[in-house]
């Protein structure tokens, strides 16, 4: 027997899995159906309990092809079912191997729907998974918990080369980045360097990269305020395409403001509309925070919006060749309907190098 | 995209008695079409053979023709109603055919109306098993040699050679 | 049929089907992705369905999700689209299967699952507007370019005809052979199959087949290696023999994750089973059983106990089911709809509304005997229940209908239709009165649950409905009532039907009772016969005895009325066409009758009247009689609505189901604006049709009798009746025959052959070639009338074969001896009938019918709206 148990004294009973040692984190729903290996190494969701509202995860165990990041992201995974004999021919392990492997604890046996609705009716809030029965001192603990600088750790260490071979040169920021993020620029012959968070806008200018993308992270955007330095001088300096935790980066660069959601967006169907193409494209998102609507400064356009909630989804950065967006166009998990982001970014990109006259 | 002004009077086509492969889920479709139909203020005329259906009722459609569905009775339930358009796509594999041969015959264009959903080289490029494999490698997606191709051929051969057995259905 | 084969490259491989939609605009999503239990091979209608995918990587269940909207995108369709793809269980190649350019039947069963109306948006793109400008009615709040998304499964399983076509060939391959199908929704893939099988109403609450667990290991193994309609409980017997996963597995290629979850089902079976006895049961083992979706019934039968202790102690121990939404969006969304189902464990979002509810048994999965029209009923007692002002609950289990849509009742509980399912529902609505008429068989066996739960059936009472449908009460009620019935007794065993039947006098008719259509119902005209059928029926336990009536070869009259108890309105009085012996489903119907003595119609009315009084009917009423030598008999009354009465309403312009319900709600007949006794007959003239699926089924016997066989209906609606036959037989897809098509061949039984020589008479003088088989051609040559011989099948099967295929013969008129044995050759012949699509027609009525059209020629009749009926 365990608990999650919420910082509003709201408990979850359930029974342990996979490292089965107490942890603590923001907790999370995410409604994908699939994908729960690449979100768990997704480092956008690193101090996060994230809770599955399917109700039947880990039928396809864990494998080597899903990992998004070198190890698991997440403090803890909420589930209703654990797949005891799952089935795929890539699979590797089970889940709650994986979990106990990577020091992570789960919990299931959970009523995850409740949950859900309870975070849906309360918004995002702390919580802890424990051992049998929770206590006062569990809840202060949940309280006590907070999240800083998390891009900054989940980031690589070092700077070095996803891809060598192409006629333009991508330098990707990276915030905490899924590895899928630049599989269609590498795709479509660009060499890509990925560089630490922190890494300073010279650097990165001097590598000689025609374009920068800033990759999506978990935390605060308000968090990093050096680091929206960084993106405001590679803005004014070189095409920028964001995503994710990037977009709001560069939409604050450019003095928007940013606010958190209730619950945020943790799943593979939000529709989100193209308001110049008047068209809708589902898309994979997680994120908490969002950029307020009111009061958008003078040269900063709002080019997609959540058809469901009507929050922004992105931005076009007028007289620059910048544009943002809050979803994930690359997917996985998740879909990627909205890759041709990547070559309107690419595009743009190789027109720049033709003007400069590289 | 506003809804297409110059629509008031619609045909919907049902998909006939209930057989194993074509059942209750078209008097399902045929029911939430018509009931979509009036709700946009249209004027829905229904025709389906099946008496068991709830779509076949006049408070689901505007007129109801429990009649055959065949082209000859369509047609001329088109030459009395003169609907601006057609709605056969919620009606099966029925619907679909009767449509398709409403077309190739001339019917549809003589009477002006406009078929609705799908269009009819749409419908054929997936019906036609040359097209669609065709069609298929052109985008790259990989079928089978021999992909199944039921109902359609059956009933459009079937059409044509000497009346079909009264103990089946196409 | 010309059915393209699967290669067999793609044999084993899993089956996996998307429902995408797209609009004018080219904005596209997938509604559902589903997974079917059974690897390719099996027709997707014939196929255990799960959704969403469970076996899929994310990767895999996107590249295919990718592939569909390329496709669909493609293609240009606007709509819906159904997208079927073979996928490599082992690599990540893939093949496209099938493409449906349209609405189809994974459409109705992807918009149950996820609560998304695929026709709704269907005919809203058709009419211009873009997934962006379409709301979404389940939330309210968002619109139909989010992808639903659940955070449940759903389970289709199949419903076949099989129970009734015993000697058919069970095998499932590319053929679709389901009549039609349930949908169970549940948290886990246990529940939901085992949902799915209290649903399909075959008798079964479980995984455990006493056929199967008769058979040897071998016979079991071989069985394993069939690709049939049993394959899960095989696969169940298997498992539960010890026989390992990886065996199943490679016989099988059903994907393991499934085969484990059986297992569980399995071994939970036989922990149960092994604690010996109710008292050893405790609440940690009870609450896992029912999370694993066992019914108290079939807990019961492991732990050697009942039902009704079972279900007391889990009650006393506070284990009972919680009921959830279906909201399209995991719950990131708060639903306005009311689309329940249920689970154990965890929070119940159903709550009793507090407003005066009614709750409307529906009629499960669509079979033979049992079709949409009962669903017609449902819903047209749905609507009469709001405009009274009742909050209404719909209960049923059928994904392909329309009383299975959210927006139908207030309140839809997708769920099996068992005592225990319904009881735990009506706990929660507490309504004032239940609804059992409307929804066939299904629904009124439920009447005395409804009872012993202690909640009101509204309409008819419960020991009314047995009146009728207790053979003793029944006879003992006509007795007094002074009305004829064709004599008959009741029987268990084989030896007392043989008894009976020589006491009344071959022919006699043998049927179990509380049946619905003439199920197990048969001719028997020796001895041999009635002992065959008796042990065949005797197979199953019936609860209920067998009638053994003497058969009466007279005119089939039915009626359907409305009573409140006291006052009876008669809508109409149907008349068939074949004579009795066939059953009324499959009979062609003809409202106002045509050949009826006026005081035949009063002695109708009469018997209608005294009947439904005295079994003080509420609502409606259904009576079956022969007229025979003059005299009407009554052969069957049914306490409930019936499948003729949608046509009839639309024809006569009466909303019956609508009386019905105020009748039942204590409103008068005469009140109602229709009057009473029997109504005056339409202007215009209907004939309702028979249809059916043979070529869908091999080893079926065409031939008609009494239990029913059509698998729906068709109309033809007209002016004067000439007409109307025409219309009706261009409904049923039956041209009228030309002399220059090609001739009639006859194979007519020893007591059909004199009538049949008229009607051959009359093909012959208009230019018809008359072939005959041996028997028959002997005996028209006998009789002046010229008849090619043809072989009988077993005769010269060849020659016999080549001339089908040569289109000479143009129409098949033949009559069955009788018996189900296949290897009869009239029954083979009329296997070739259908297998080379030759008309065949197996009632000598049907036969002079179609004989009235022939003469009347090509016609062109005029369309008849409803609108246009002056009624």
């Amino acid at each position: 027997m365990a608990t999650l148990i919420l910082e509003d004294g709201s408990r979850f009973e359930g029974t342990l899995f996979g490292h089965k040692q107490p942890a603590t984190g923001e907790v999370v729903f995410m409604t994908g159906m699939s994908g729960y290996q690449e979100m768990l190494t997704d480092p956008a969701y690193r101090g996060q309990i994230v809770c599955m509202t399917y109700p039947l995860i880990g039928n396809v165990g864990v494998n080597d092809l899903d990992f998004e990041s070198g190890c698991v992201q997440v403090s803890g995974l909420v589930v209703s079912e654990l797949c005891e004999l799952p089935s795929n021919w890539q699979m590797k392990k089970t889940l709650d191997e994986f979990l106990d492997e990577q020091g992570v604890t789960g919990i299931c046996g959970v009523d995850t729907r409740a949950l859900t609705r309870h975070i849906r009716d309360n918004g995002v809030m702390r919580g802890r998974i424990v051992a049998g029965e929770a206590t006062e001192e569990d809840i202060a603990a949940c309280r006590a918990f907070s999240l800083h600088g998390e891009a900054i750790e989940a980031s690589c260490r070092e700077r070095h080369d996803v891809s060598t071979a192409g006629d333009v040169r991508i330098a990707v920021l990276d915030l905490g980045m899924k590895r899928s993020l630049t599989n269609w620029i590498v795709r479509r012959g660009a060499q890509v360097t990925v560089f630490p968070a922190l890494t300073g806008a010279q650097e990165i200018l001097l590598s000689g990269c025609d374009g920068v993308l800033i990759s999506a992270g978990p935390g605060n955007p308000e968090d990093y305020p050096q680091i929206v330095e960084t993106v405001k001088a590679l803005m004014a300096a070189k095409p920028v395409m964001g995503v994710g935790l990037g977009h709001l980066l560069m939409a604050l660069a450019s003095g928007c403001r940013v606010e958190r959601m209730r619950f945020g967006h943790h799943g593979g169907n939000q529709p989100v509309k193209d308001l110049a193409a008047g068209t809708c494209a589902v898309t994979s998102q997680s994120h908490l925070y969002a950029v307020s609507g009111d009061a958008l400064p003078e040269g900063v356009r709002v080019s997609h919006i959540n058809w469901n909630d009507r929050s922004i989804e992105g931005l076009v950065y007028e007289g620059r060749d910048a544009f943002s967006v809050q979803f994930i166009p690359s997917g996985l998990g998740g879909p990627f309907d909205t890759t041709a982001l990547f070559d309107n970014f690419l595009k743009t990109v190789r027109a720049n190098r033709e003007k400069a006259g590289v | 995209m506003p809804k297409k002004e110059w629509i008031r009077k619609v045909l919907v086509i049902g998909s006939g008695p209930i057989v194993i492969g074509q059942a209750a889920e078209f008097d399902y479709a045929g029911t939430q079409a018509c009931r979509v139909l009036k709700e946009e203020g249209l004027e829905v005329v229904l025709v389906n053979s099946n008496p068991a259906t709830i779509m076949t009722d006049t408070n689901i459609a505007d007129k109801v023709y429990l009649e055959p569905l065949t082209v000859e009775s369509i047609e001329r339930i088109i030459a009395r109603e003169r609907p601006d358009s057609l709605l056969a796509g919620l009606g099966g594999q029925t619907g679909l055919n009767m449509a398709m041969e409403l077309d190739e015959r001339g019917i549809l264009e003589k009477y002006n109306v406009q078929l609705l959903g799908t269009k009819i080289d749409a419908i054929r490029r997936a019906e036609d098993r040359e097209d669609f494999k065709n069609m298929m490698l052109a985008i790259g997606e990989p079928c089978i040699d021999s992909v199944r191709r039921t109902r359609s051929s059956c009933a459009r051969s079937a059409r044509t050679a000497c009346a079909p057995p009264a103990c089946t259905k196409t | 049929m010309h059915e393209n084969l699967i290669e067999k490259s793609v044999a084993g491989w899993k089956e996996i089907e998307y429902e995408v939609i797209r609009d004018g605009a080219g904005n596209c999503i997938t509604v559902c992705n589903m997974e079917n239990f059974d690897p390719v091979g099996v027709h997707t209608g014939d196929s255990i369905v799960v959704a969403p995918t469970q076996t899929l990587r994310d990767g895999e269940a996107y590249m295919l999700r990718h592939a569909a909207l390329n496709i669909i995108s493609a293609l240009g369709i606007e709509g819906g689209c159904n997208v079927q793809f073979a996928l490599d269980p082992n690599s990540m190649k893939y093949y496209v299967i099938e493409v449906n350019p349209r609405v189809s039947r994974s459409s109705a069963l992807a918009s149950k699952a996820t609560g998304y109306p695929i026709a709704k948006v269907t005919t809203r793109i058709a009419l211009g507007y873009t997934l962006d400008e379409i709301a979404n009615g389940v939330t309210g709040c968002t619109c139909a370019c989010a992808e639903p998304t659940v955070d449940y499964i759903v389970l289709k399983f199949p419903r076949w005809p099989f129970d009734k076509f015993v000697y058919a060939d069970k095998h499932i391959g590319t053929k679709m052979k389901a009549t039609g199908e349930i949908m169970a929704i549940s948290t886990n893939f246990e529940s939901a199959l085992l949902k799915a099988v209290r649903s399909l109403e075959t008798g079964m609450d479980s995984l455990a087949v006493p056929a199967l667990e008769a058979l040897s290991d071998e016979a079991l193994e071989k069985q394993l290696h069939e690709i049939n309609t049993e394959r899960a409980f095989v696969v169940a017997e298997c498992l539960r023999r010890g026989m390992d996963i990886a065996h199943v597995f490679d016989v099988t290629r059903i994907d393991v994750w499934f085969l484990k979850k059986i297992q569980n089902i399995v071994e939970m079976e036989q922990a149960l089973r092994l604690l010996g006895s109710a008292d050893k049961l405790d609440r940690a083992m009870l609450l896992d059983a029912k999370k694993m979706g066992m019914c108290d019934r079939a807990i019961a039968r492991f732990v050697c106990s009942d039902e009704m202790t079972i279900r007391a102690m889990r009650r006393e121990m506070n284990i009972l089911p919680a009921f959830r939404k279906v909201d399209t969006c995991g719950g990131e969304f708060e639903a306005v709809s009311p689309y329940f189902y249920s689970v154990y464990g965890g929070a119940t979002e159903a709550f009793p509304s507090g407003h005066k509810t009614v709750v409307v048994l529906g009629s499960g999965p669509i079979r033979i005997g049992q079709g949409i029209e009962f669903d017609y009923c449902s819903v047209h007692c749905v609507w009469a229940l709001k405009r009274a002002g009742f909050d209404t609950v719909i209960i049923n289990n059928n994904p392909e209908t329309v009383s299975t849509d959210f927006d139908t009742a207030d309140r839809l509980y997708f769920e099996p239709l068992t005592p225990e399912d319904v009881w735990n529902i009506l706990e929660i609505e507490q309504p004032v009165g239940v609804v059992c008429q409307f929804g066939g068989q299904t629904a009124i066996k439920l009447a005395k649950a409804v009872r012993q739960g202690g909640y009101a059936i509204l309409g008819t009472d419960l020991s009314d409905i047995d009146a009728a449908e207790d053979r003793e009460l029944f006879n003992q009620l006509l007795a007094s009532l002074g009305i004829p019935q064709p004599k008959g007794t009741t029987v268990f065993t084989a030896d007392e039907a043989a008894a009976a039947a020589k006491a009344l006098g071959y022919p006699v008719l043998v049927r179990p009772s509380y049946v619905l259509g003439g199920q197990g119902m048969e001719i028997a005209y020796d001895e041999k016969h009635i002992r065959e059928y008796m042990d065949i029926i005797n197979l199953n336990v019936q609860e209920h005895p067998i009638l053994v009536d003497k058969y009466l070869l007279g005119r089939e009259i039915e009626v359907d009325a409305i009573c409140d108890g006291e006052n009876v309105l008669i809508p109409g009085i149907m008349e068939h066409i074949e004579r009795a012996g066939i059953h009324s489903g499959d009979s062609i119907s003809v409202y106002p009758p045509q050949h009826l003595a006026p005081r035949i119609q009063r002695m109708v009315t009469d018997y209608t009247v005294s009947i439904a009084r005295s079994l003080h009917v509420k609502g409606l009423v259904n009576i079956q009689f022969i007229e025979y030598a003059g005299d009407l008999y009554i052969i069957e009354v049914n306490p409930r609505s019936s499948r003729t009465v949608p046509y009839i309403s639309k024809v006569t312009g009466i909303p019956i189901v609508e009386l019905g319900v105020r009748a039942s709600l204590g409103e008068k007949v005469p009140a109602m604006g229709f009057g009473t006794g029997l109504y005056p007959p339409a202007p215009t003239v209907a004939v309702k049709m028979p249809v059916f699926s043979f070529e869908k089924l091999n080893e079926v016997e065409v031939a008609l009798g009494p239990e029913m066989k059509s698998t729906g209906e068709a109309l033809g609606l007209a002016e004067t009746a000439e007409e109307a036959y025409l219309k009706g037989f261009a409904s049923t897809k039956m041209a009228i025959p030309r002399p220059e098509e090609g001739g009639v061949l006859f194979a007519i039984a020893d007591h059909d052959k004199r009538e049949a020589l008229g009607l051959a008479e009359t093909f012959a003088s208009l230019g018809f070639d008359i072939y005959a088989t041996t028997g028959t051609a002997h005996m028209f040559n006998h009789n002046y009338v010229g008849a090619q011989p043809v072989p009988r099948p077993g005769e010269d099967t060849d020659a016999l074969a080549k001339l089908f295929d040569s289109g000479k013969i143009r129409l098949i008129i033949t009559t069955p001896t009788h018996g189900r044995d296949p290897l009869r050759a009239g029954f083979r012949l009329r296997r070739m009938a259908v297998e080379y699509g030759i008309a065949c027609i197996t009632s000598i009525d049907t036969a002079k019918l179609l004989m009235k059209c022939v003469k009347m020629g090509s016609k062109d009749v005029p369309p008849l709206g409803l609108h246009d009926l002056v009624l």
